[in-house]
């Protein structure tokens, strides 16, 4: 706000509005299914199903919402996944891992749009939304006939057993991954920004992508604003 | 029963055949878990099939459906051969020692006196030498020739386990355990039970299977004691009741005979009933035939009936023939039946060859259908597809439906195999419209007598001097009409001494009050007690059982005079001490019998005496020779189903039963067993009862469909799987259901060949909440048992093939 | 015969058991009652059973269950399975015995066992939707019950199932309604050959000690009573002819209990799952508290400007 006010800087466009509304479609449904997976993963968390109307409908609306999720993260994974390639910069920049929990950038190589802990965020949610797609699926077909109508499939008690175990331990890790990713968003400043108005500055840019930054320059994605 | 269900669990050795009681009888089959739980008693079933009873069984053997004589003659060979009788109860009582008079023979499966055109026999030569004091001649060392005991030996030898195993397919080594737990029993320290049902009534020669049984019984001296008996098991919650009441079309309540056409006067009736003894001394309790039919009469014409008239003899009907259910459908199909009123009876479903009842029912002019449910009769003219494929344009016969109450929206008594007669209390007003099957018949009596009244017409006095004196003529309740077959005294009854012993107007205490002059009435004799002097006995309910042989004397009523093991008498030796302290139950104690149960034997004779213990048969023992009483023979012998795959082995020139009858229309429609080489039977399901439940929809739950059931064998050689849709078909008709198939069946080698079977579950039919069906007795024979006319459903000759394409 | 139970009176009586007397409540933690009711047991006797299936109409009848009318698809069983409706089912096996040459016709009624231990209850995440009386008996309190079918998962014998209807969990009940006022289970009374019998677990344990000396008099060597000491034994017990072949019984698992993935799956993976995001969310917080937000500098800024002033002008 502050560097706004002095005078006009550089700021660089980082997401386009669909993508904008893509990814919060998948936030939205993302603590949603947190909020209800947990109240019924833990008694501890019985009472979030309260924010649902009560865990018969958390119950019933957790797959539907995840369906919704899967659908929304598709998009995500489209639009995002060339740019989450691995590049060998991404070895340098996770050996340098306590320089980056200490904020000393000069020492980190020059990364690119994401840098290998959003790369990581990005392919470990793919990974766990995978796998809790295909476990909910078995979770969610016991007694609703339709579930198995619609994909064709029917599962052993035992296969439940283990959907059951894959699904809440997959979604421990989902929310943790989730928890860096909130906390990193918050920690680095300047970074909400980016999905909310669609730009960072160009300063966010130089100190955290500067590669990212130096082809958006290029291309002549960066301009001045007032 | 001989016994009672309570009775069971006395028994050491229970044998179920021709039945399946844990599935038909499961209430009562808890005698029989009692009796293995508390006493080690072993369970043997003999059965087509390997069915529930089997499977809580300690042993089972298969046998082909409709050769028990074999099996069971098989077994009188083997007690005979062994001496594994009990042989002191064989001489003193039964007739072994009964000479049979010259002239008597057996040849190649033919007795003497056998007349083929008439398919009859005379039955002269198979009675008893009677001597010159007017008495039956006996052998008390049973080594006369003649003798009954040597012509049962004579006559049972060619059954040997080999011979049985060929006929009947059962593997020797499980035919020879039968027998030997059989002769376990053979010493009046043990006991056997034989359970019984349909399945061994319902056969050409039913009637001699369980006379066979009887046999075994006899020798075994299993009849009399606690935990023996030969038990008929009844079909229904009081089948038993409306047998004894005489619902049989040649029979009066209380198995009094109705008179036939050569009987025209009341004394040419009761002279062919005079009973004389064929021993001094014996009781022959039958003599009092003359007490119990007057009272009949007078219960039946009241004040009408008078010595001057014969007491109304006149106005009973006469019988040419026996109008069983089998004939009643022959007349109709003949267009001689104008009207049918089926109360309580689906014969649609409940009858062979149910081509031909359809037929039958066609010709009606009209059809009442009394019933609770609407039945698949008062429906037969309804286009049901495949299940009931008939025209209904060309059918002209009127349907009335009367809905009746169900037993529990009405009171009155229940008589159960045990020959127990129960009151029950009406639990439920009836639904709808319905009314007591008492109420709609009284209705249509008085309306068909005032029709006379006022119009006149032919022989119209039987209806016009009917005793109708019930407090509201258009619903006589229950308690009046068992009060009325139980009969009081009309005038002051006198003992012998000329004391008096009821009063006029009084309840008789039991039928030793009737009386031949008019002075009692009662309508059904061996009731008479249970609606006595101090009321209405059958609503008794006291559970005690002081004797703790299962006796419960206190509860209900048992016919005869409340007593719960018939012949009882036989439970004591000649000198009346116990056969054992295991079985003791009735003795004498030296001046009367007595024991837990009500004595089947005047309380003061003392056993020197040496009155017999079957005190109803003028020889005062029992009959292992039965004399002329049974129409084909007086021994049993192994004939084939009349439609079986197979000659008879023992006796090839004799196929069928001789003297069962078959009616001329029928004779086409037996199938030959090269065309039918599939031995068929037919059987209920624990799940359904008969016809009825098909409508209840919890049972419909239970059991949902037809199904066929087979063994793996044969499915193997149909191409046939577990599930699959199969049809199966006879000469007469054809049905389709669900392969079940089972180890609990399997191919039988018979005289060589390999003979399959399959097993028909009877309760499905095209009305109700089951799928639809066709009823089973569309396939099943139109021929009868020779004495008592029951149809052959047992044992009968099918083909059968999956059914491929869509199933719906 | 096993005394048969007295019939209750006409007066409305207090039940014997209820809220209060909860051992084990699903997803929340109960103060058991000080006093232990004495525990029931169901004993059915396989060697009595005739298979007639009035266990399942009088289950049918008592709870006021409607079942549809299916078809044969070429066995007894009839429904083919357990169903929200079918809470008890005869279950019916052909077995050749190899050391007999006998067929046996194993009928078993099936239902639910009431484990000492169950699993249902441990994998129920509904608070209170799964109960477990001091008496032993384990019911489902449908109100409380979200229609997840965990205790599917949880259950080692394959019994709850869902209803399509109300999507939630069924299952027998031991009748705690009759139970609680005297009686007992309505199969038990309908049963015609005292297969089923029910009362104090310790004398239907004496009673099957009876039968299975009849049976092992009648060659059964292998009798013997079905009370898995895997799930702490169960409140319905079985007398079996073989009893070390359970599984013969239509697959009646031998030596079940609580499946190691639900016990994974509800133990480690709870506690261990809590832990993870509970440092997660820690770590982040100790390193905000230490590190402090990572800022854009105005040298950072400048420097963009730079980069991108070089480029455009």
């Amino acid at each position: 706000m502050s560097q706004a006010k002095t005078s006009a800087h550089l700021r660089v466009r980082r997401y386009s509005g669909s993508a904008r509304i893509n990814h919060w479609i998948v936030a939205i449904c993302f603590v949603l299914l947190m909020l209800s997976g947990l109240s019924l993963f833990h008694p501890s968390f019985y009472p979030l199903s309260a924010l649902f109307g009560g865990l018969q409908i958390a119950r019933e609306i957790h797959p539907w919402i995840g369906l919704v999720l899967v659908v929304a993260f598709l998009g995500l994974f489209i639009r995002f996944f060339p740019q989450n390639l691995p590049e060998t910069t991404d070895f340098v920049w996770l050996a340098r891992l306590r320089h980056v929990l200490t904020a000393n950038d000069k020492f980190l190589p020059e990364v690119g749009k994401y840098n290998a802990g959003q790369k990581f965020v990005f392919w470990s949610q793919f990974v766990l939304i995978g796998v809790m797609l295909v476990t909910g699926i078995g979770l969610w077909s016991e007694g609703r006939a339709y579930v198995e109508e619609l994909f064709g499939f029917t599962t052993t008690i035992e296969q439940q057993r283990w959907a059951a175990l894959l699904h809440s331990s997959a979604a421990v890790l989902a929310i943790s991954v989730w928890i860096v990713h909130v906390y990193a968003a918050i920690w680095v400043r300047g970074t909400i920004s980016g999905m909310t108005r669609g730009t960072v500055t160009g300063g966010w840019g130089w100190r955290h992508h500067r590669k990212w930054l130096r082809k958006e320059v290029e291309s002549g994605g960066a301009k001045k604003v007032a | 029963m001989t016994n009672s269900w309570t009775d069971i669990k006395n028994a050491d050795v229970i044998w179920i055949m021709g039945g399946n009681a844990a599935e038909a009888h499961p209430c009562g089959f808890k005698w029989v878990t009692e009796a293995k739980h508390h006493r080690g008693a072993k369970l043997m079933v003999v059965d087509p099939r390997f069915t529930r009873s089997a499977a809580v069984a300690d042993h089972y053997a298969p046998i082909r459906a409709g050769s028990d004589i074999a099996f069971l003659s098989g077994v009188v060979n083997y007690l005979l051969t062994n001496n594994k009788i009990h042989t002191e109860y064989v001489r003193h009582y039964t007739n072994a020692s009964y000479l049979v008079r010259e002239g008597y023979a057996f040849n190649e499966g033919l007795f003497s006196g056998y007349d083929e055109d008439k398919r009859a026999y005379d039955r002269s030569t198979w009675e008893y030498e009677i001597g010159p004091d007017g008495y039956a001649v006996r052998d008390m060392t049973l080594q006369h020739p003649r003798c009954v005991f040597q012509l049962m030996k004579q006559h049972f030898a060619p059954y040997t386990p080999e011979v049985v195993s060929r006929i009947s397919g059962t593997p020797q080594d499980k035919f020879l355990r039968v027998c030997e737990w059989v002769a376990s029993t053979a010493n009046g320290e043990r006991s056997m039970t034989i359970m019984y049902a349909l399945g061994w009534t319902q056969h050409s020669h039913g009637a001699q299977n369980i006379r066979t049984a009887a046999m075994i019984q006899l020798l075994c001296g299993n009849i009399g004691i606690p935990g023996g008996g030969v038990n008929a098991l009844r079909g229904h919650s009081n089948v038993q009741g409306i047998t004894d009441v005489g619902t049989l079309t040649a029979a009066i309540p209380g198995y009094l005979a109705l008179p036939t056409e050569n009987e025209p006067t009341l004394e040419s009736h009761l002279a062919k009933r005079k009973f004389t003894p064929l021993q001094p001394n014996q009781t022959s309790y039958w003599q009092n035939y003359p007490k119990f039919f007057v009272s009949f009469l007078k219960s039946f014409y009241g004040n009408k009936a008078t010595p001057a008239n014969s007491f109304g003899y006149d106005w009973l009907p006469k019988l040419d023939v026996a109008y069983d259910c089998l004939r009643m459908f022959e007349t109709m199909f003949q267009g001689k039946t104008n009207g049918l009123i089926c109360q309580g009876f689906n014969p649609v479903m409940a009858i062979a060859h149910q081509k031909k009842s359809t037929a039958g029912l066609s010709k009606l002019k009209f059809l009442v259908s009394m019933d609770p449910i609407e039945t698949d009769t008062a429906r037969f003219w309804e286009n049901h597809g495949e299940a009931n494929d008939v025209d209904p344009s060309k059918i002209q016969t009127e349907v009335f439906m009367l809905p009746v109450t169900t037993f529990a929206e009405e009171e009155g008594s229940l008589t159960n195999s045990s020959r127990c007669i129960q009151w029950k209390w009406r639990a439920a007003d009836p639904s709808y419209e319905a009314k007591p099957d008492i109420a709609i018949l009284a209705d249509l009596f008085m309306r068909i007598r005032k029709l006379y009244e006022q119009e006149g017409g032919k022989g119209a006095e039987p209806l016009l001097n009917i005793a109708w004196d019930y407090a509201n003529p258009l619903e006589p309740t229950a308690d009046e009409l068992l009060k009325e077959l139980n009969g009081k005294a009309l005038a002051d009854i006198r003992d012998a001494e000329g004391n008096i012993i009821r009063r006029a107007g009084e309840q008789l205490a039991s039928f030793g009050e009737m009386r031949d002059d008019g002075s009692t009435d009662g309508s059904m004799w061996i009731y008479t007690g249970v609606y006595g002097p101090n009321g209405n006995n059958s609503q008794r309910r006291d559970n005690s059982d002081p004797s703790g042989l299962g006796v419960y004397p206190n509860w209900g009523f048992s016919w005869p005079a409340n007593r719960r093991i018939q012949y009882n008498r036989a439970s004591a030796d000649p000198q009346g001490r116990p056969w054992s302290e295991a079985k003791k139950y009735m003795y004498w104690d030296g001046s009367r019998w007595t024991g837990p149960d009500v004595p089947d034997y005047v309380p003061t004779i003392p056993p020197e005496r040496a009155t017999g213990p079957f005190i109803m048969n003028p020889e005062g023992v029992s009959r292992l020779w039965v004399r002329g009483l049974m129409a084909d023979g007086p021994f049993p012998v192994h004939y084939e189903p009349f439609e079986s795959p197979v000659e008879n082995p023992l006796f090839p020139k004799i196929k069928g039963n001789p003297a069962a009858r078959v009616f001329a229309t029928d004779l086409d429609v037996f199938g030959d067993p090269k065309e039918f080489p599939i031995v068929a039977t037919t059987y209920r399901l624990t799940e359904h009862f008969h016809y009825w439940t098909k409508m209840v929809h919890m049972n419909a739950v239970m059991q949902p469909e037809f199904f066929v059931e087979m063994s793996e064998e044969l499915a193997r050689e149909k191409g046939i799987k577990k599930g699959d849709m199969v049809r199966v078909w006879s000469n007469r008709g054809s049905v389709k259901g669900k392969a079940v198939v089972t180890k609990r069946l399997k191919p039988l080698t018979i005289n060589g060949k390999v003979v399959h079977s399959v097993g028909l579950p009877l309760n499905f039919g095209f009305i109700g909440e089951t799928k639809k069906v066709a009823p089973i007795n569309s396939l099943t024979p139109p021929v009868g048992d020779a004495n008592a006319q029951t149809p052959e459903f047992k044992a009968f000759l099918v083909d059968i093939e999956p059914v491929r394409g869509p199933v719906a | 015969m096993y005394p048969p139970i007295a019939n209750p009176t006409t007066e409305p009586t207090p039940p014997k058991f209820g809220e209060n007397d909860l051992i084990r409540r699903s997803a929340s933690t109960v103060t058991p009652p000080a006093q232990r009711q004495t525990e029931v047991a169901k004993l059915v006797d396989v060697s009595k059973c005739i298979g007639c299936k009035a266990c399942q109409t009088a289950c049918l009848e008592w709870n006021e269950l409607e079942e549809e009318v299916g078809v044969n698809v070429g066995v007894y069983d009839n429904p083919h399975d357990l169903t929200a409706n079918t809470w008890t089912l005869m279950r019916y096996t052909e077995w050749e015995n190899p050391e007999t040459n006998n067929l046996e016709w194993l009928i078993r009624k099936d239902g639910c066992m009431h484990c000492e231990d169950p699993g249902c209850l441990k994998a129920c995440p509904s608070p209170g939707a799964i109960v477990q009386y001091s008496n032993g008996i384990v019911d489902f309190i449908q109100e409380n019950c979200i229609g997840c079918g965990y205790c599917i998962k949880g259950c080692p014998f394959n019994i709850p199932r869902i209803s399509p209807v109300d999507n939630k969990a069924y299952k027998c009940t031991l009748c705690s309604d009759r139970v609680a006022v005297g009686q007992g289970p309505a199969c038990q009374k309908a049963c015609p050959t005292q297969a089923i019998v029910f009362g104090p677990k310790d004398e239907m344990k004496k009673w099957a000690d009876e039968r299975i000396k009849d049976l092992k008099s009648r060659g059964f060597e292998n009798a013997g009573l079905y009370d898995p000491p895997g799930v702490g034994g169960t409140h319905v017990m079985y007398v079996l002819q073989h009893a070390d072949k359970p599984e013969l019984y239509a697959g009646l698992p031998n030596n079940p209990k609580i499946s190691p993935v639900v016990e994974a799956w509800k133990g480690l993976s709870k506690y261990a799952g809590m832990a993870v995001l509970g440092l997660t969310a820690a770590a982040g917080f100790v390193h905000y508290i230490l590190q402090g937000p990572n800022r854009v500098t105005d040298e950072d800024e400048q420097n963009a400007d730079r980069l991108a002033g070089g480029n455009s002008q």
